[in-house]
């Protein structure tokens, strides 16, 4: 493990090492300025890949810790580390990068030396929240990571970007500017406690521990606080119109990394912060939450339904399917949990594909509109295979990666909320329909507009990025215990602390009743159901 | 009798401000009209010798001239303040004036004796005093903001400066009448102990009403922001660039030792009105702040807002918010200084270049400048990793500890609103097409350190803050 000592402030600062560099070379340099930053997203990429091998699986603790003294006068340290959360996240941004790098390739022409700086900026941005562990540090890296984007989005992005851009930037700071006072009052009631810390793990020990006693009202205020910021990101149904707006004005990296990694920081913000800090308030709110989150499915999956724009389409079927993440997580279960965690996964690779194919097929034609397109894969029957695909991928297909996230999260809503888990899967259905009928429309069907005739299929480079994401796609469909292996330790020590912590709220107010009513004929099938979709038993028996 | 020389000592860093200022007005005359940016430069070399005099003065603090003046690590924080201001805004001024074709010897003059005053302002720990470094400061900067003598606006600008400061300081002139007679001393150690031996009568509250009057006119605190705008704009840039650090810092310094010190004993008596006057000043500075075209109108509003969160430091009424209000008086000097400086450069002649429109495609054309001003407005905006963040932070943090916590939300969601109209010059200068050419006004060497120092300072504070936030603790510890 020495090695590894300094692993995670590699990974954090290497893109803005990457950065600087390339801010050396000649800004008309175009081919070198890509090449240079492709090699560094795939040093990085690899770089990262050597968490999976110094992981320990059996561990639910921080690996990997770095902790240095930063602002002392402030009790503020450099605390890096990841747990089975956050790792894969990592690699999942240091995965989508390179496929970032490679897709705006021909289709970024003005400023492209600042484009791919502001790449590399994000990626170190987006790298740094996963792995803070410092309350400070991460709100640090949150809100840096911000301004990247915002350029993104409003240099290089197409149609109202300014608009859209403005949007996203407030939106997300009015959010968390509340986290930050929250933050500042959890370092108060630390100082006040005699240990003034802005140190996640210790502030959630001294709250686990009762050294810090939250009185209900407060806990509920700075749940609320911190789950604002998490929901705007997400976004959760009420706080999701920004995304809309930003996706569709977006480069296609800008969307790709958008989808793929910023939302999923919403969702890990909670898993991260939300829960194991507050659980009471968590579990008190869960009912609304996860109401929200339903409605979230059903709404934007029917909203999608009827997008004239694909990129829309697209965007749209984040909000739905982030809504499952949102459900997962809040019914505190392993399996719903796992699931959660999963699916944040798979969301950002099949999403980021469906965005790349969105991508190709605008560099193309220079629309996105359904009416403009039709009978794409007669001119181009490569891209359009891998685009239904993609689509199977998101809308759950077995086999594919989205089918196991989507499972899970149902299957373990289903033993405690059997009617949650019935209205989330009607989202299943819909998502179902919306995307194939988009595939159709872009796809099937006889070309209707001249111009599309005779567009070229993918070329190589298309096809590396394609195949990259659909190995990755079937890989994680056949072998999610590799991935869910990782993710146990963290997941059972989180609800067993959210649980014991909160143990008289969820005893008292839904789970008990309602858990009797669904276990006795709902635990054996879910049981047998698991072995069949994970090939594991044993380990996810229910708490 | 002559005073002793450790009292000099302690005054050394007004004596070598003042010194230099009388040089430049004698041999001013001498110097043929071509050359005057000679002048300038012993300006700066003044600022730099009294910036090295702190380190004497470092070495000799304690009271001086039987009690009027204190020299402790509070006063040395403000000083270095100032003086840097000073020095920079000196550096800076030197191509706006050959440009508007005021390159002037008494320019330089005023800015130091405006600095002695703003000094006197830091150390004074008597309430004459402290009146008589305010007139210094305010009748030396009323001179500078009609610098341009033959442009309306600067005209307007200095005589409503004028005007509205003459009324201002009248009334801290009553309000230290009426605390004279309710504590029978002018002193801050005495008045705090007649507070506490006898409570805060009728007279003392009226008294500290009139000081906070007069001296929230200087700090921009609402309702006495009105003449703000119109001052900053109509004063020449690098004279708003100062106005909008120097006196703010020196205003700040007094009014926390005539508030923490004096007055420390009565904060249950002007806890509220504080606290009322930074939401109206954050309020009232963001929301105007939102409809500016006038980048310049733009960022007098925001100096207006930023008072507002240094306002915010201050009703804590605590170590830590005093060492909340210095770190965060430091922290907007660096990133107010160099935006203001880069509004002067990118004005051009007869500052016509002042809308936002005006900084369309900035972001192409001049990459560095625009770069450079992203980053003042970001560190403004309150963005991590920048100085402005860290103040707001901590200021932020300040409050909380002493759980003044709806004033804290109040201006957490002030500084999201802030934002909206800092990035509206962001995209103006990245996201907007450039409408009209211009030549590039080329940059001389002296902006250029002068932008490379604030902005670096900006990044510092923002990244390496605890060697600075150690200093402001040390000098809040000091107040008392």
């Amino acid at each position: 493990m020495v090695s590894h000592n300094y692993l995670l402030t590699v990974l954090t600062f290497f893109p803005l090492m990457g950065t600087f560099a390339l801010l050396l070379l000649s800004g008309d340099d175009h081919v070198w300025i890509r090449r240079f930053t492709l090699f560094a997203s795939v040093i990085e990429f690899i770089m990262s890949l050597f968490l999976l091998r110094g992981f320990d699986l059996a561990t639910p603790s921080y690996q990997f810790e770095e902790v240095y003294n930063w602002i002392p006068s402030l009790h503020i340290h450099y605390h890096m580390g990841v747990d089975g959360i956050s790792l894969f996240l990592v690699l999942l941004t240091t995965f989508l990068t390179p496929l970032a790098v490679l897709c705006s390739w021909n289709s970024i022409h003005e400023h492209v030396k600042e484009f791919f700086a502001m790449l590399l900026v994000l990626e170190m941005g987006m790298v740094g929240v996963f792995c803070a562990l410092d309350l400070f540090l991460f709100f640090v890296f949150w809100e840096v990571m911000l301004i990247p984007m915002y350029f993104l989005i409003g240099v290089w992005g197409h149609g109202r970007k300014i608009y859209a851009a403005l949007k996203f930037i407030l939106y997300t700071m009015l959010g968390s500017i509340l986290m930050l006072v929250a933050i500042l009052w959890l370092y108060r009631l630390t100082s006040a406690a005699g240990n003034p810390t802005f140190d996640l793990p210790a502030i959630q020990a001294m709250l686990s521990s009762g050294q810090i006693s939250l009185p209900w009202r407060s806990e509920l205020l700075l749940f609320l606080a911190f789950f604002l910021a998490f929901a705007i990101k997400v976004p959760l149904f009420p706080l999701h119109t920004w995304l809309p707006d930003a996706h569709t004005e977006a480069p296609t990296a800008g969307s790709v990394i958008l989808a793929g990694v910023l939302l999923k920081m919403g969702t890990y913000g909670m898993l991260r912060f939300c829960l194991p800090l507050f659980p009471t308030a968590a579990h008190r709110a869960a009912p609304v939450i996860a109401t929200l989150a339903i409605i979230g499915i059903i709404y934007a999956a029917l909203v999608a339904m009827v997008q004239t724009n694909l990129k829309r389409l697209v965007a749209y079927t984040s909000v739905s399917h982030l809504g499952f993440v949102v459900l997962g997580i809040f019914v505190f279960n392993s399996t719903a949990m796992e699931g959660a965690i999963y699916q944040m996964l798979n969301h950002g690779v099949s999403t980021g594909m469906l965005f790349l194919v969105c991508g190709m097929i605008y560099d193309r034609r220079h629309t996105y509109e359904f009416s403009e397109l039709g009978g794409l894969a007669k001119p181009m029957p490569v891209l359009c295979a891998f685009f239904l695909f993609a689509c199977l991928s998101s809308l759950a297909l077995p086999i594919l990666n989205g089918f196991i996230g989507e499972f899970m999260i149902l299957i373990g809503t289903f033993h405690h909320h059997p009617g949650w888990a019935a209205w989330a899967a009607t989202g299943a259905i819909l998502s179902a329909v919306y995307l194939l009928w988009a595939y159709q429309r872009v796809a099937l069907e006889k070309v209707t507009v001249a111009k599309n005739e005779n567009l070229p299929d993918a070329s190589p480079r298309e096809r590396l990025i394609l195949i990259a994401a659909s190995v990755v796609i079937l890989f994680m469909g056949v072998a999610s215990p590799l991935f869910t292996h990782r993710m146990d330790a963290t997941t059972n020590a989180l609800l067993q602390q959210v649980q014991t912590t909160a143990s008289y709220e969820s005893h008292t107010r839904h789970a008990a009743p309602k858990s009797a009513r669904a276990s006795a004929p709902g635990a054996p099938s879910h049981e047998l159901a698991m072995r069949a979709v994970t090939l594991t038993s044993e380990r996810r028996t229910q708490p | 009798m002559f005073p002793p020389l450790q009292d000099l000592y302690r005054i050394a860093p007004e004596i070598v401000l003042c010194a230099a200022g009388m040089l430049i007005m004698v041999i001013d005359p001498f110097v043929a009209a071509g050359h005057k940016r000679s002048m300038g430069w012993l300006g700066f070399a003044g600022t730099l010798i009294a910036l090295a005099s702190l380190r004497w003065a470092a070495m000799n603090t304690g009271p001086a001239y039987s009690g009027l003046l204190r020299m402790d690590m509070f006063s040395l924080f403000v000083h270095g303040i100032v003086i840097s201001v000073a020095a920079l805004a000196i550096l800076g001024s030197f191509d706006y004036l050959d440009r508007e074709g005021i390159q002037r010897g008494e320019y330089y003059a005023l800015i130091l004796f405006a600095t002695a005053g703003m000094g006197i302002l830091a150390s004074a720990n008597e309430l004459i005093t402290a009146f008589i470094g305010l007139e210094m400061s305010s009748i030396s900067t009323y001179i500078l903001a009609g610098f341009r003598r033959n442009v309306l606006k600067s005209n307007e600008s200095s005589l409503k400066y004028f005007l509205l400061g003459s009324f201002a300081t009248a009334f801290f002139l009553y309000g230290i009448a009426l605390t004279y007679g309710a504590t029978r001393s002018t002193r801050f150690d005495v008045i705090n102990q007649a507070i506490a031996n006898h409570g805060t009568g009728t007279l003392l509250i009226l008294g500290l009403g009139l000081i906070f009057v007069g001296l929230g006119f200087k700090v921009v605190a609402a309702p006495f922001q009105i003449y703000t705008p119109d001052v900053y704009e109509g004063a020449p840039t690098p004279v708003t660039a100062i106005l909008a650090c120097g006196p703010k810092a020196a205003a700040f310094a007094v009014m926390l030792r005539i508030f923490y010190s004096a007055f420390g004993n009565a904060s249950h008596v002007w806890f509220w009105a504080i606290w009322v006057s930074a939401v109206l000043t954050m309020c009232i500075g963001n929301f105007a702040a939102l409809v500016q075209t006038n980048v310049k109108r733009l960022l007098a509003y925001s100096s207006i807002a930023h008072a507002g969160y240094i306002l915010v430091a201050f009703v804590a009424a605590s170590q830590m918010g005093a060492a909340a209000v210095l770190f965060y008086l430091a922290a907007y000097a660096a990133m107010t200084l160099g935006a203001f400086l880069i509004v002067a450069h990118v004005g051009g002649t007869g500052e016509q270049r002042l809308n936002i429109s005006d900084y369309a495609g900035l972001g192409t054309r001049h990459p560095w400048i625009a770069a450079c001003f992203a980053l003042f407005l970001f560190s403004l905006l309150g963005l991590p990793a920048t100085a402005g963040f860290l103040g707001k932070f901590y200021a932020f943090q300040a409050a909380l500890d002493q759980r003044i916590v709806w004033l804290v939300v109040i201006a957490a969601i002030n500084s999201v609103i802030g934002a909206y109209y800092y990035l509206k010059v962001v995209v103006a200068m990245y996201f907007n097409e450039p409408n009209k050419e211009w030549a590039p006004t080329p940059m001389h060497a002296p902006m250029f350190i002068v932008l490379l120092i604030t902005a670096s300072a900006t990044i510092y504070l923002g990244i390496l803050p605890n060697r600075l936030m150690e200093f402001a603790i040390a000098s809040a510890r000091s107040l008392r």
